[in-house]
């Protein structure tokens, strides 16, 4: 079987399991949900200043988030040892990996299509005219999110207190890609909304560098 | 074991040598003054824990490719002497720039870059600390310790991108730059006795980490005896009974 079909089949098993409980991304929207409303509280919410903060706030709700729903997406094979039951299957480690990510970045990216609009109504920004590029910096952002969140949670899966672990094995690594994912969604709130291309490119780079190195590691991420 | 006590005299003697050139026979900086001389501690330092993190990741790379646990020992060795060698970057930094720039700290790009790397590296320590099976640890914490060297590039730049206050490299700055040569002395006689200290610990911790390794062993392999000795008395009295 390719890599690519067995990552299809995986990716299709962890949507319909989603599909089925609905857990994680209702947990993972209202997590931010109360992070974004927290935040109201912490800075005066005027059209002004959150053109300031917004970008900031929302990629710092998103990365929360993130760490805390990335957690189960290995620990939750470990209760029923199903696990060794996705590694005895004949295909390659990094489709597992390569499952896990495609779910977790639709996760990540349905929780972020309802929060966005929900953010841009309650702090008074507006994105309309720069979707598309929006988009784009969201896309590249949630995928460095997904490629090292992913790897971790294999790691902090084996390890005591894991839930703690992950947030803080994930957000040191993933400091450049807050400052870039930041950086390229203040360019598009500014008033002549015109995107950074440098910012843009460096995301790119980040998620090329990280999905590289998993795909080398992975066989020692899911050995026994 | 005669060795190692006269690598420490001599890293001993370097040290002390080094504090007395630092604080005597280097020059007086023309505007900053006496607090300057921090610089002959913070840099090499510094240099240090660059170096130390480099052979943690050196250290990761070789036990991925040989599963031989020496690298892993020799992984958290670099691991933690890194970690301390970068605390005192950071304490000793904001020492000297509260009456330079006036503030304890500022987000520029090196600021920033060390306090990730000192988050990154202490994160590898505790990953280790809660992980129990020996084996995992070790192939666990090589993973992330190159998912985190990796990063160290990336989180530089990236800073450097958005903003940057720290002095600009003096040493092979430009045609400006420049130290005055018995400065230039004084720092390499600071960084030779760091370099030295810093081998000392290692050395040190990786043989702890040796020694901790072996009796890990010695304890398993003891108990298993003893309750395979336990099993064939619970046998024989049962045989006994039989009897």
């Amino acid at each position: 079987m390719t890599t690519s079909r067995a990552a299809a089949i995986l990716l299709a098993k962890e949507l319909r399991l989603e599909f089925r409980t609905r857990e994680l991304l209702t947990t993972t929207v209202i997590f931010a949900l109360v992070v974004v409303v927290l935040f109201s509280f912490a800075f005066e919410p005027t059209a002004a200043e959150s053109r300031r903060y917004g970008p900031g706030l929302l990629w710092i709700a998103f990365l929360f988030a993130g760490s805390l729903m990335l957690n189960p997406s290995f620990a939750r094979e470990q209760s029923n040892e199903t696990l060794d039951a996705l590694r005895m299957a004949p295909v390659s480690p990094f489709a597992i990996l390569l499952g896990k990510m495609c779910a977790n970045f639709v996760f990540l990216a349905v929780a972020e299509a309802i929060l966005v609009p929900v953010f841009a109504v309650l702090y008074n920004v507006s994105f309309s005219g720069v979707a598309g590029r929006l988009i784009l910096v969201l896309a590249l952002g949630t995928l460095g999110l997904v490629i090292t969140g992913t790897v971790f949670s294999a790691i902090s899966a084996h390890a005591r207190m894991r839930e703690l672990l992950l947030p803080l094995l994930l957000l040191p690594i993933l400091t450049p890609l807050l400052i870039g994912s930041v950086e390229a969604t203040a360019s598009l709130l500014a008033d002549q909304p015109e995107l950074d291309r440098t910012w843009v490119a460096f995301l790119a780079g980040f998620d090329i560098v990280f999905l590289t190195a998993s795909w080398l590691l992975c066989d020692y991420l899911l050995e026994e | 074991m005669k060795g190692r006590i006269a690598l420490v005299l001599v890293a001993a003697a370097l040290m002390v040598f080094a504090g007395y050139a630092a604080l005597y026979i280097a020059p007086d900086e023309k505007t900053m003054h006496a607090i300057q001389r921090i610089f002959y501690f913070h840099v090499p330092s510094a240099i240090c824990a660059f170096i130390a993190f480099f052979v943690v990741f050196i250290a990761n790379f070789a036990y991925l490719g040989t599963r031989q646990p020496k690298w892993d020992w020799l992984g958290v060795a670099g691991a933690e002497v890194g970690v301390v060698c970068s605390t005192i970057v950071l304490i000793t930094g904001p020492i000297w720039a509260h009456p330079v720039w006036g503030i304890w700290w500022t987000w520029d790009a090196r600021l920033t870059s060390t306090f990730v790397l000192w988050l990154l590296y202490t994160a590898y320590l505790l990953l280790r600390g809660f992980l129990d099976d020996p084996q995992r640890k070790a192939i666990f914490s090589a993973v992330f310790g190159i998912f985190a060297f990796l990063d160290v590039p990336l989180v530089y730049f990236s800073n450097r991108l958005w903003r940057t206050q720290h002095p600009q490299p003096v040493i092979l700055g430009g045609s400006n730059s420049g130290l005055d040569p018995t400065m230039g002395k004084v720092l390499l006689i600071s960084f030779v006795a760091a370099l030295f200290i810093v081998a000392i610990l290692i050395a040190d911790r990786y043989r702890l980490e040796r020694l901790r390794a072996e009796f890990e062993e010695l304890r398993y392999r003891a108990e298993s005896r003893s309750a395979e000795a336990a099993a064939k008395t619970a046998r024989n009295v049962t045989e006994a009974r039989v009897e």
